[in-house]
């Protein structure tokens, strides 16, 4: 069992968990990713790691609530247990050498974006993050990611906070100032890392988009992550979760990452149902 | 009627096949205490033994069946136990047909002796009635790791507890079992006999560490290093699903056989109350022939396939899997497309699976694995209907490993480079398995991990003189 040291709401459904986990903290490093399971009937679900601390022994995960599986794990209080947590799985993200990087993050993609430019900064790399969000009250980790780099844009795609419209558009403006980025680093959902995968493209500026792809074990089991890159099959838990963003077919992964999702809206209810049932009796 | 007794062996009750595709308890009912008594007294307890030699770990099996039939069933588990680790999981899974029971000489002029039914039916009581009162050497002190729980993993801790090794087993995933958990399906081997077995390991001391992913969470030097073992044994399997490349394979419908089982039995996806998803198709199409593949189809069926057909580029004959299962998949309902191999996965605007395109095979020439070699018939194209695809098509070694324990030798398909014994050139480290052989059986995994328990009790014993 794994202790929630720490539990705080980001925003009305994104949620951010401090986990005890010495095993998984002891090797953790910035792009990787854990496998929790929040009890015995749980799914298994595979988060990237926003934070960790090695000598306390803890992981940090930020997930947004979207089916049965994070509902439950979001019901769980600071000081209750979850079932499991296993990690680091996957291959860290590749930073040695980058001098310039424009860290690009999209909703809760942030959580993934902010231990990245985090690393930037350390390496001593001029780090300018971009974070968009569809709305205000949708906004996470505005401070952490503007202490995390050099210059920090915010976005909402209504326009309530920060400057209008999606990430691409300062990502563009930046681009036809001259900015000479080394790399772009972006995480987020998969139509905004194609999008942004395409504003770099023709200037030919090196991309890596961090995929999420539906999972099970993360250990190159069971092969339900896997995505085309340049043509070629790649298992996002063994081979990612970073690629080449210009090379990713993302239609292909928004076709799998929809498997699922008549099961999941329906779990979603049935959740929703049991919620409302509870707060019923508590009448 | 003695003749017939003789020469017909008792068959295993099954439950009807109606009812059994209905839900996903065990297939097979079991012996009582007289059929399993008059089954062992088939055996002529054959002074050549030749069953034995037909056995990958060398089960003493003429001398379990006349204890057997004697009625002392504990003696006649305790007899096998002397060979084997796992006797319900063996009873159940293992492919006898080709072992023991085709080398039984009432074969020759009848059916031969039902042995892993005995076995099941021995194992069983033996549960039943408490499991063992094990007795311990006292321990000495040094620590083994053993990486995987598989059949491989837990034969090779079994063993070395008994020597009196403190044994710690890693396991990947959050319950322990390896195949036997995320691959056989719960109605051929119930996971509470798992769960049994490997109880049964802690009860001898041996301590499952979960969520412990080897090449990631620690190295295997670091085992030999700082996490205080003096000997790893690497039974990490054959995990790596293998995909055929045709057109359509990434398409919304089309799974690997790993995944499609991994839902279905390690996150039991078929309960009502389990969070993790699973594909429910009327039209189901699963590629490949062996005990994945007969498994996959029979779970379609359970998960409410209407028509569930198995595409294999062989014919009946060559069909892996055994005979059992393919029988059980029939009466199941499952249908075969033999001498057929798909083509192209076909599609709808939305990428959903619509269906196969397949070519019809012929057989030519035995290859060098002695195998006759299919090669398409020209012109030989057709479509089958399909919602759902299930490659099963075999696994290759997780990379894993290899990528970060430096001196590790990894073959063609990412087997580990071992000897016999399952020593890799690397001093300490020990290896066996599927992950040393590329996917084989559970008695051949369980028969490389206590050789390389016996290997391992060797180099400690040489290096602490």
């Amino acid at each position: 069992m794994y202790k929630i040291l720490k539990k705080r709401m980001l925003n009305r459904t994104t949620v951010l968990l401090t986990v005890e986990a010495p095993l998984a903290a002891r090797k953790a490093r910035a792009g990787q990713f854990v496998i929790l399971r929040a009890d015995g009937r749980g799914e298994r679900i595979p988060l990237t790691i926003a934070d960790f601390d090695r000598e306390a022994g803890t992981v940090g995960v930020i997930f947004q609530v979207v089916g049965g599986a994070t509902m439950t794990l979001a019901s769980k209080q600071e000081g209750e247990e979850i079932a499991d947590l296993v990690g680091p799985l996957g291959i860290p993200t590749q930073t040695a050498g980058l001098r310039n990087v424009a860290v690009v993050g999209g909703g809760v993609g942030c959580a993934i974006a902010l231990p990245v430019a985090r690393r930037l900064m350390e390496e001593g790399a001029k780090v300018t993050a971009i974070a968009g969000f569809r709305t205000a009250e949708m906004v996470i980790l505005e401070e952490e990611l503007r202490a995390a780099s050099h210059l920090f844009v915010l976005t909402t795609d209504d326009g309530s906070y920060g400057q209008r419209g999606n990430v691409c558009a300062p990502l563009s403006r930046m681009l036809g100032e001259g900015e000479p980025f080394d790399e772009v680093f972006t995480v987020g959902p998969l139509p905004m890392m194609k999008a942004v995968a395409e504003t770099t493209r023709p200037r030919g500026i090196r991309t890596v988009a961090s995929m999420n792809p539906i999972m099970i074990d993360g250990t190159g089991m069971c092969g339900c992550c896997r995505v085309t890159v340049g043509g070629e099959r790649k298992f996002a838990c063994v081979d990612g979760p970073e690629f080449d963003a210009h090379l990713i077919d993302f239609d292909e992964a928004m076709v799998r990452l929809r498997t699922y999702s008549a099961f999941e809206a329906k779990s979603r209810e049935k959740h929703c149902n049991l919620f409302r049932m509870g707060s019923r009796e508590g009448e | 009627m003695a003749d017939l007794q003789v020469k017909t062996r008792n068959p295993m009750p099954l439950r009807d096949a109606a009812e059994r595709t209905a839900d996903f308890r065990e297939v097979a009912l079991g012996y009582d205490d007289e059929t399993a008594i008059a089954e062992a007294s088939r055996c002529m307890g054959c002074k050549t033994r030749p069953c034995v030699s037909g056995c990958p770990v060398g089960v003493p099996i003429p001398e379990f069946l006349r204890l057997a039939a004697q009625g002392d069933f504990e003696g006649a588990y305790q007899k096998i136990g002397e060979a084997s680790s796992l006797p319900a999981v063996c009873g159940r899974v293992c492919p006898q047909e080709r072992q023991c029971e085709a080398k039984c000489m009432r074969g020759i002029k009848g059916e031969p002796v039902a042995i892993g039914a005995v076995e099941l039916f021995v194992a069983d009581r033996h549960m039943q009635q408490g499991g063992s009162k094990i007795s311990l050497p006292k321990p000495n002190g040094q620590r083994v790791a053993v990486v995987g729980s598989g059949p491989a993993g837990l034969a090779c801790a079994g063993d070395l507890a008994k020597m009196g090794y403190r044994v710690t087993v890693f396991e990947a995933l959050h319950l322990a079992g390896g195949v036997l958990v995320y691959g056989i399906p719960e109605f051929r081997l119930p996971k509470h006999i798992v769960r049994r077995e490997i109880d049964e390991l802690c009860a001898m001391g041996v301590e499952i560490v979960t969520n412990a992913v080897a090449g990631s969470s620690f190295t295997v030097s670091e085992l030999l290093s700082e996490m205080g073992f003096e000997a790893v044994f690497l039974g990490t399997g054959a995990g790596l699903p293998k995909f055929m490349d045709i057109p359509g394979e990434n398409a919304r419908g089309v799974f690997s056989a790993n995944e499609y089982l991994t839902r279905v039995n390690l996150m039991r996806a078929y309960e009502q109350d389990s969070e993790t998803p699973v594909f429910r198709a009327k039209r189901v199409a699963v590629v490949g022939g062996g005990n994945v593949a007969m498994d996959a189809a029979r779970c379609a069926r359970r998960l409410g396939g209407e028509e569930v057909f198995v595409v294999y580029r062989r014919s009946e004959e060559e069909l892996p899997a055994r005979r059992e299962e393919v029988q059980h998949a029939k009466e199941e309902g499952i249908r075969f497309e033999f001498l057929t191999n798909p083509v192209e996965i076909l599609t709808d605007g939305e990428q959903n699976v619509t269906g196969l395109r397949c070519v019809r095979m012929q057989l030519g020439e035995a290859g060098a694995d002695g195998r006759r070699r299919p090669t398409a018939v020209a012109g030989s194209e057709f479509s089958l209907a399909a919602d759902c695809v299930i490659m099963a098509l075999g696994t290759s070694p997780n990379p894993l490993l290899g990528r970060t324990t430096e001196g590790l030798v990894a073959r063609a398909h990412g087997e580990i480079d071992a000897d016999g014994d399952g020593r890799p050139s690397l001093a300490g480290v020990f290896a066996g398995g599927d992950a040393v052989t590329g996917s084989a059986t559970v008695i051949l995994a369980m028969g490389a991990g206590k050789r390389a328990a016996r290997a391992i009790d060797a180099y400690l014993r040489g290096l602490h003189k």
